[in-house]
């Protein structure tokens, strides 16, 4: 218990993942395997349950410290931690109790103190409570509490304990996400098991992702004096969904985001419609939440902001299932028949992908897919000279997606970002001027400096947010704009001051949605800033109504 | 029927002796328990202190001000109302003023604390009929670690941040909780500098006969200064501000009752809270009513209601008083002077 604590109080100090993880390795090296596997489920699984009601746990402390039960609540109304606030106010514990008590790992703990109260009256439980608390220094008391009322939350997520897991073992990362499946270590021997050597069954590994360069160019003579002829090039559209790897091998699938995060739970469908692929197959591709439309009609491309509902999930409810469907749109093939076929080029891969995966995204886009497939590749892009690719681009924006992107037909799949190969070929970004209302204090490098903006436009006569921008500024531009900050705050809330509206800044993004977060009610995809309009006022920035139009 | 002392626009107002208590106004005759800004405001014609508090009253009021003094424990009469100033705990020189006319004792507590300090003259209880105390920590969940504790935390701090090459930068109220940190530490440990604000008060400490570590001034515009070793004390408005870039890496830490709740260590956004209050806690303000023996008692500042609720619950005639009295600043950045730095 006293380890677990210590865990819990390193993971709240700190909002770093590099020490998070430290802390979690550290614990788990340390860790009977019994204890360790309780951790993993306290740490990364679901629910837990509440062994006893909140409302007797306040009545017991109240009690316990001679204090009335609305002194209590008082209390906690203003600490706002109810497994804190009952820590605080009880008596100091007996010291000669905790150091006794130093001894009980986790598990032993979560049974005795715990389980134990489940099937016992309200007496029996309140005997344990009152002696537990004797026993539990304060920090403790505190874990305790949250293990007991099922509220422990400490911000790791299930990645960061399996990079620390997968440190410890001396396996991939992936490989240890692979293995925390579902409930992989429920007990010691389990946990055991996590930590045994990789074995080559147990690679499910996706491919180091390859990046494509942006490509600044607008006009089409210079991209055509850059590229070279078109005919060496394969275009294809950019989407405006999640990078990912669908990894097909041995008796599973695993869905892999470019971060790497194993993303199986968040898409089940895809999971599913992959396990039809043969073994030993690896897809690049990117997933989209679409739009059914009727039966044998045309779907349609819902957007980021309808995919990051979905995004994320550990248990995605049928209601969101059904609303936000999700299909994969492969656009490389990396493994075939279990053979790494990354240094192939590109059309030859792009062939095997065609006959491996028949049918076409674009295909379901006209309505003409008869059957609706959740897998389907990517439709190729064509044109015969740079000015027909140029004409499709300018349609990106109607059809939803970001722009074009252009690999070069003899490619090979690199590992990283390759200049020259793979192109990305944006369509520029809309904009619009907009007026500094808030700002905060940024991290790291720009600490102390008020970096972080909020930005707003003109909706008759006031001005309501629509973006928060960090990036895009020159440094001396930051401080300058720090001291105008500084100078004009109207006022401060904890960290953010509400500014006099006098600073103009161009904002550039992608796109428009409706949003519950700004008060304009629409939020701008990708917002930076692009220059400080020192030549305009305040009056003369963009209104609501511009930004509708972008809709 | 009147009160011997009662709330007016410009303060607690005693009417038989003409004279009030850490006026909010410009009066003719203040009172004054300690030196801090929502106690002691400039522009008073003339003002009363304990006095070991005469330099550090003086520093805050001006060298223009009238001060007059009293040694603790001594009384003097003003307009036949009988006055005497007794020590308060909470900063050097800060006192519980005692007031008694036609048969009937009052204590204004002003602010207090019962722990020990080496700063200040330890509290000391006053029998009265009415007491008229603060409640800055008055909720169950205040109760503060000892001073030894304390001390033990701040120093291994320091020396973890001493061995990896960076600053230790603790904000602390100017007046008082600066000079407390600073007999609180081990002075073995790296050297000692203070911004600007802490050293005038520094200064006034060490003119009263109080013993501090050598506490050098930040030079304006120096570099690394302390070299990455030394303990940095700072009031609480230096966060956020380019002046904490002086020290090049350096760890922040807050010094404040406050920081017993979790939750208020992270909305500061510092690494570090140490639990440090030149307050009474919650058993601390239960002790100092009890031994003042009163009957009747008048809570301000903090959480005055549910103190008085609790009292009430006990069997004590108390009821909450409202005044302009702020105590120890909670989540806000602003030191006890309200100076940005």
């Amino acid at each position: 218990m006293k380890a677990f604590t210590e865990l819990y109080w390193r993971l709240d100090a700190t909002t770093k993942t590099s020490e998070k993880v430290a802390a979690l390795r550290d614990y788990f090296a340390q860790a009977a395997h019994a204890d360790a596997a309780c951790a993993l489920a306290v740490l990364c699984g679901g629910r837990q349950l509440r062994a006893v009601s909140t409302t007797d746990l306040r009545q017991w402390a109240a009690e316990t410290a001679g204090l009335p039960v609305w002194l209590v609540e008082e209390s906690y109304a203003h600490v706002g931690d109810l497994a804190e606030t009952l820590a605080l106010l009880l008596p100091d514990p007996d010291p000669e109790a905790v150091e006794e008590s130093a001894a009980p790992g986790l598990a032993a703990m979560m049974q005795d103190t715990i389980h134990a109260l489940r099937g016992l009256d309200s007496c029996g439980k309140q005997e344990i409570v009152r002696a537990t608390w004797q026993r539990l220094a304060p920090r403790e008391r505190i874990v305790w509490h949250k293990l007991l009322t099922g509220g422990l939350r400490v911000g790791v997520s299930r990645t960061l304990v399996a990079r620390a897991l997968a440190d410890l073992a001396g396996v991939e990362p992936a490989v240890m996400a692979h293995r925390l499946m579902g409930d992989a270590a429920s007990d010691a021997d389990g946990f055991a098991q996590l930590l045994t050597p990789a074995t080559a069954a147990d690679d499910r590994r996706p491919y180091p992702f390859f990046l494509a360069s942006a490509l600044d160019q607008t006009d089409v003579g210079a991209v055509a004096d850059d590229l070279g002829p078109v005919h060496e090039w394969q275009a294809e559209w950019k989407w405006d969904g999640m990078r990912a790897q669908l990894v097909r091998r041995g008796a599973d699938v695993t869905a892999w985001s470019r971060g790497e995060e194993l993303v199986n739970e968040a898409f089940p469908e895809i999971v599913s419609a992959a396990a039809l692929l043969p073994a030993g197959t690896v897809l690049d591709g990117e997933i989209l939440a679409v739009g059914r439309g009727d039966a044998g009609g045309p779907i349609s491309l819902l957007g980021f902001t309808a995919l990051s509902r979905r995004s994320g999930r550990r248990r995605v409810p049928k209601k969101l299932l059904a609303e936000y469907p999700c299909w994969f749109v492969a656009y490389d093939l990396l493994e075939h028949d279990g053979e790494d076929i990354r240094s192939l080029p590109l059309v030859e891969r792009r062939q095997r992908l065609d006959s491996l995966v028949p049918a076409c995204f674009g295909a379901a886009l006209a309505g003409s897919l008869p059957d609706r497939a959740v897998l389907s590749r990517s439709p190729l892009v064509t044109g015969d000279s740079w000015e027909a690719l140029a004409r499709c681009r300018a349609e990106s924006r109607t059809r939803g997606v970001e722009g074009l992107m252009l690999k070069r037909r003899t490619s090979g799949y690199a590992a990283g970002r390759t200049r020259g190969e793979w192109w990305k070929w944006k369509i520029e970004p809309l904009e619009i001027d907009a007026v500094l209302l808030y700002a905060q204090a940024g991290h790291g490098r720009r600490a102390g400096l008020h970096s972080d903006y909020t930005l707003g436009v003109w909706d008759g006569d006031r001005l309501v947010t629509i973006a928060k921008a960090y990036s895009g500024l020159a440094d001396a531009e930051i401080v300058e704009l720090d001291r105008i900050v500084r100078a004009t705050t109207l006022e401060r809330h904890g960290p953010v001051r509400i500014c006099a509206p006098t600073v103009v800044l161009q904002l550039a993004f992608e796109g428009v949605a409706a949003s519950t977060r700004h008060k304009s009610g629409l939020a701008v995809r990708f917002p930076r800033i692009v220059r400080w309009r020192r030549d305009k006022q305040p009056a003369e920035a963009g209104t609501l109504a511009d930004l509708r139009r972008m809709l | 029927m009147q009160e011997l002392l009662e709330v007016t626009e410009a303060g607690l107002y005693c009417a038989a002796g003409d004279f009030y208590i850490d006026p909010w106004r410009r009066v003719p005759r203040a009172v004054i328990t300690h030196a801090h800004a929502d106690h002691a405001r400039t522009g008073c014609s003339r003002y009363l202190c304990a006095a070991p508090g005469k330099h550090v009253l003086r520093t805050r009021m001006g060298s223009n001000a009238t001060i007059d003094t009293l040694r603790y424990a001594d009384s003097t009469t003003i307009n036949g109302v009988r006055v005497s100033l007794h020590p308060a705990g909470h900063v050097l020189g800060s006192a519980q003023v005692r007031v008694e006319h036609a048969g009937q004792t009052w204590v204004v507590t002003g602010d207090y604390k019962l722990q020990a300090d080496p700063t200040c003259q330890a509290f000391e209880p006053v029998a009265c009929d009415v007491f008229i105390t603060e409640s800055t920590f008055g909720l169950p969940v205040y109760r503060w670690p000892e001073p030894e504790t304390v001390a033990a935390e701040l120093n291994a701090w320091w020396r973890a941040n001493r061995d990896a090459g960076r600053a230790s930068v603790i904000l602390a109220y100017a007046l008082g909780k600066a000079q407390r940190i600073a007999a609180l530490v081990d002075p073995e440990i790296g050297p000692i500098v203070a911004h600007g604000a802490v050293m005038k008060l520094v200064e006034a400490y060490r003119a009263s006969g109080i013993r501090l570590p050598s506490i050098d001034r930040v030079p304006p515009a120096a570099r690394r200064v302390g070299g990455g070793r030394a303990l940095v004390i700072a009031p609480p408005s230096v966060l956020g501000s380019p002046w904490l870039r002086l020290f090049g890496e350096s760890a922040i830490a807050v010094a404040s009752g406050w920081m017993t709740v979790r939750g208020v260590r992270r909305r500061r956004n510092v690494e570090k809270g140490f639990v440090v209050s030149d307050h009474a806690d919650f058993p601390g303000l239960l002790a100092a009513i009890e031994a003042s023996r009163a009957s009747r008692v008048l809570v301000t500042h903090g959480f005055a209601d549910i103190l008085a609720r609790l009292l009430r619950e006990r069997g004590l005639d108390a009821r909450p008083l409202a005044t302009r009295f702020t105590g120890e600043a909670l989540g806000d950045t602003a030191d006890d002077d309200g100076d940005e730095v």
